[in-house]
């Protein structure tokens, strides 16, 4: 069967993105649109004394200005968020309210203070400049670590303190008896830098509030339409059903297009009170300065293990930052999101983990790639090797013996991960052939002679997909000979035009040019999961499943009819083409000629289903990579000189998508480790490298072609398809490789924690004992 | 205002721009050519890239004036109509593209690159996209993408 599930077709969306058809949120112009800027504040910390934009209002093309105050008197409150958690002694959460515009007081560098809607851009961006704000300004706290401390200044005088909350799990009296018991603890201090998300679509919104029928259209980036459509409503405080959403083509997610932002309801108000469309597109510099980051932890971490190296438990705690209020996954990725997730593959019984969510003088922080596993298992692969080199023993041969062996699927003792699935041994050993890990020792021994020092670093990371939720689905089939899928699912980049094509393909044998695939309008379906957390494959594909056999039932019954059958005797086939047929007869009727019947009746109209898929299990994809590199002595440069990625991902229904999402990922995840941190200056909160120019994107010439491998014979048990999802295993995976490998190649030098991002600098200092 | 006189994709057209209107804004908003993107305020990005006369440039470096007379090719012109140049072709062969916004950037260099070195291999080519981020591929199928364009142009 031609775009069956299994083979590497290419996508069907191509076409229109390499022709320059695609459809980013900001090539829209609606007749009649108004632009708007926004005014953000210059310090990190400060009081707002007065605005005066007098003047401003009357710069030519100046349609209103708009002040929190404004919105305030309006009936406007604040960002709609999760805030659900409790501190461990049970009292509840430091909940900050995040403003659309900042009353009163500013909290980070870029605040939005004013909003300014003129005819166009340059008039909007003319009229800006009039406009005076007077600051007083407060000393900040930008230091994840320092934002406890007493004399650290309180972003919010009310909590009497910078936590957002003081969480834990697990039991820290079984840590102190595992401690007790010990034979050695090895301990690690880490920082997980911060990151700036950077996909290379700014964001944009264009509102458009119809006064008739009292409801909002909003053009905007998202993850899933539906839960914008939550976000945007309970933001600007109406209703669902007065919000409609609609997402084009996006240009790259991560995490960040998942969020709803104060400029999208900044738009939506200023839309409704000019009855006429408005627009903000996000230039990079703004970007940098509003767009929720990632990441930003600083963990201490123990592993207690007995004479024999056998893993006993762990203990991490962190100190996590949320930014100046927080966002809309703010407490829960640092959180819930990487909750016992610290064991990875290990049988470790016994996990106590406490993480303290601190307000500091920054941007927001919020879910990027992977959110809170690639930090717990940066954890625990740092742990192991960690614990490897103070007891002696080769890092890979301590973590095979401490494996979770697929005999033990089931058992889910202690704090051991609830798989479904796993052949972590099996995936190991692929990777040492994949990688030639063997030959390493000899590898090195010849690099001794051009003064490098080489290094190889493994990270067997594991990850689990977000489980428990719903996904929608609408499967059309038209007399006319067109199958549309709509899901509630949303690309932003991944190709799930072309993966849900093959799998309705499969699943109605239909030919991949009648299928189309929709989505990103809320008002064609009533809800959706969206896109995040990898889940997506295994959540369409059920929701597609169940929408195709209601629709082939109600197909069934109007085929028997017209065979001239009762219903039990009549089955759907692919076997030769797309057919309803008498079983054990050659009597039958193709599938487009029973919707064109459909269609001709009164009581059913048209030939569909509809479906909530709902699941409960998390999937767990996983996977050993190894990186091997190479330190000039001289200068400190680092340069990969093999990459190698073994994965489990259970069945894979397109491995040329599923190669693109790992390549991606691992630059993501190397990124962090080589270059990437979003840098503020201490004292006065500024972000030092907020362009381009001086932030650390990842290009072309610092990779060396990716090796990939999958192991597919633990397919997943908890879904129909078998599969585990692979958007985000890369950047859990990578970012670890790279710094184990070079800790390896440094082994012979005497230093502490040598944290991220590792720059030929930090390490030059290292090699010639510069502190 | 100033008057230019500018040949798109083949079109000669007379337009009546701002002095201070960017290149890429001409395309983008007075020509509705949305295919070329904006990614970054810095010149760093590429999504912007453009056939100035023939090579590739960043259209949100320049201002529309400076293109007064010049014969621009955009993302839309790059194709013989229905058939595909073999660059586009290549990125969709070799999966060169995920999310697809820094994708006409990419083709409009890559198109340039492989006019200007003839002897290309990856190490040349990753060297060369030193002007052009993509957050999305990693890279690698875009690399792919370049080299199996190469040895078909
Ligand atoms: S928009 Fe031109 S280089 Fe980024
Ligand atoms: S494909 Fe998304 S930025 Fe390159």
């Amino acid at each position: 069967m031609k775009f069956a599930v299994g083979q590497p077709v290419r996508r069907v969306e191509d076409t229109r993105l390499i022709t320059g058809k695609g459809k980013f949120t900001d090539d829209l112009k609606l007749p009649n649109t108004a632009h708007g800027i926004f005014v953000r504040s210059p310090y990190a910390h400060a009081n707002i004394s007065s605005i005066n934009f007098e003047e401003a209002l009357k710069m030519p093309g100046v349609v209103d200005i708009y002040t929190g105050e404004k919105l305030k008197s309006e009936g406007l409150k604040h960002m709609s968020v999760i805030d659900f958690l409790q501190n461990k002694d049970g009292s509840p959460m430091n909940a900050s309210k995040r403003p659309i515009l900042a009353t009163g007081k500013v909290r980070h560098v870029g605040d939005p203070v004013v909003f300014v809607v003129a005819e166009s851009m340059n008039q909007a961006l003319d009229a800006s400049e009039l406009i005076e704000i007077d600051y007083d300004e407060l000393p900040c706290v930008i230091d994840t670590g320092k934002a406890l401390n007493s004399d650290s200044p309180l972003l919010f005088d009310e909590f009497g303190t910078n936590s957002a909350v003081d969480w834990e799990a697990g039991s820290e009296k079984e840590w102190s008896d595992v401690e007790e018991k010990a034979h050695h603890i090895s301990k690690v201090d880490l920082v997980n830098n911060r990151i700036v998300v950077n996909p290379i679509e700014p964001r944009s919104a264009t509102s458009d509030f119809n006064k008739d029928d009292d409801r909002f259209t909003v053009y905007v980036e998202s993850q899933g339409s539906h839960a914008m459509r939550e976000r945007l409503a309970g933001s600007i405080g109406v209703e669902e059903k007065n919000v409609k959403v609609v997402t084009n083509d996006v240009g790259g997610g991560f995490g960040l297009k998942m969020m709803c932002f104060p400029e999208y309801i900044a738009t939506m108000f200023a839309s409704r009170a000019l009855n006429r469309p408005v627009k903000w597109t996000s230039t990079r510099s703004e970007a940098f300065l509003s767009d929720s980051q990632g990441r930003d932890h600083v963990t201490e971490a123990s592993i207690a293990m007995d004479k024999e190296g056998n893993f006993l438990g762990v203990k991490v705690d962190t100190v996590a930052a949320v930014g100046a209020y927080l966002s809309q996954y703010g407490i829960f990725i640092p959180t819930l999101a990487g909750a016992g997730m610290h064991v990875g593959v290990y049988k470790i019984p016994v996990l106590y983990n406490t993480v303290n969510v601190v307000y500091t003088n920054t941007v927001p922080v919020d879910a990027y790639r992977g959110a809170g596993r690639p930090e717990a298992s940066y954890v625990i692969e740092r742990l192991v090797d960690k614990a490897a080199d103070d007891l002696g023993m080769d890092p890979l041969q301590l973590r095979i013996k401490n494996f979770v062996q697929t005999e033990d699927i089931g058992k889910h003792e202690g704090a051991i991960l609830p798989l479904d699935s796993c052949d972590f041994q099996k995936t190991t050993e692929m990777s040492i052939v994949n990688s030639s890990y063997d030959g390493f020792a000899k590898r090195k021994e010849n690099s001794k002679l051009d003064n490098k020092l080489k290094g190889i670093g493994i990270s067997y990371y594991i990850e689990r997909t977000q489980g428990e939720g719903a996904e929608n689905s609408r499967v059309v089939v038209s007399g006319e000979g067109s199958v549309k899928v709509f899901a509630g699912t949303q690309s932003t980049g991944q190709g799930h035009e072309t993966a849900w094509t093959q799998i309705l393909v499969e699943k109605l044998g239909v030919n991949p040019e009648d299928v189309s695939v929709h989505f990103g309008n809320s008002d064609d379906l009533p809800g959706g999961g969206g896109t995040g957390g990898s889940k997506s494959l295994y959540m369409a594909a059920g929701a597609i499943n169940d929408a195709s056999n209601i629709m082939l039932k109600k197909g069934i019954e109007i085929a028997a009819n017209e065979l001239e059958a009762s219903v039990d005797d009549v089955e759907y086939t692919t076997d030769s083409g797309p057919l309803f047929q008498v079983k054990g007869t050659n009597r039958n009727i193709d599938l487009y000629s029973v919707a064109r019947l459909a269609e001709g009746q009164s009581n059913t109209q048209i030939l569909d289903g509809e479906s909530v898929y709902e699941h409960k299990d998390p999937t767990f994809p996983n996977g050993c990579h190894i990186c091997e590199l190479s330190i000039d002595k001289e200068t400190g440069r680092i340069e990969i000189d093999n990459y190698s990625a073994t994965d489990d991902f259970g069945k894979i229904i397109n491995p040329l998508l599923v190669a693109g999402q790992v390549h991606g990922g691992i630059v993501q995840g190397l990124g962090q480790a080589m270059g990437e941190h979003a840098l503020y200056e201490e004292e006065t909160g500024q972000l030092i490298n907020g362009s381009f120019m001086d932030y650390h994107m990842p290009r072309a010439d610092e990779f060396p072609e990716f090796d990939l491998d999958f192991n597919q014979d633990a397919e997943c048990t908890t879904n129909t398809l078998g599969a585990k999802g692979c958007g985000e295993a890369g950047t859990v995976a990578s970012t670890t490789a790279y710094v184990n490998a070079i800790y390896d190649a440094l082994s012979e030098y005497d230093f502490n924690e040598l944290d991220m991002p590792i720059t030929p600098m930090k390490i030059w200092k290292i090699i010639n004992g510069i502190n | 205002m100033a008057l230019v006189e500018i040949e798109v994709n083949g079109k000669n057209m007379s337009s009546e721009v701002e002095e201070r209107q960017l290149l890429v804004h001409f395309l983008r908003d007075d020509l509705n050519l949305t295919g070329t993107h904006v990614g970054c305020d810095t010149s760093q990005c590429g999504a912007c890239v453009i056939h100035l006369n023939g090579n590739a440039v960043k259209s949100c470096s320049m201002l529309t004036v400076q293109a007064n007379n010049a014969s621009i090719t955009t993302i839309e012109g790059l194709a013989d109509g229905d058939k595909l140049h073999p660059v586009q072709e290549a990125f969709r062969e070799n999966h060169g593209l995920q999310c697809g916004f820094c994708t006409p950037g990419m083709i409009m260099a890559a198109v340039d690159i492989i006019k200007r070195k003839p002897n290309l291999n990856e190490k040349i080519v990753r060297e060369e996209l030193e002007g052009n981020l993509c957050r999305c591929t990693g890279y690698q199928n875009i690399v792919k993408s370049i080299l199996a364009a190469a040895n078909k142009v």
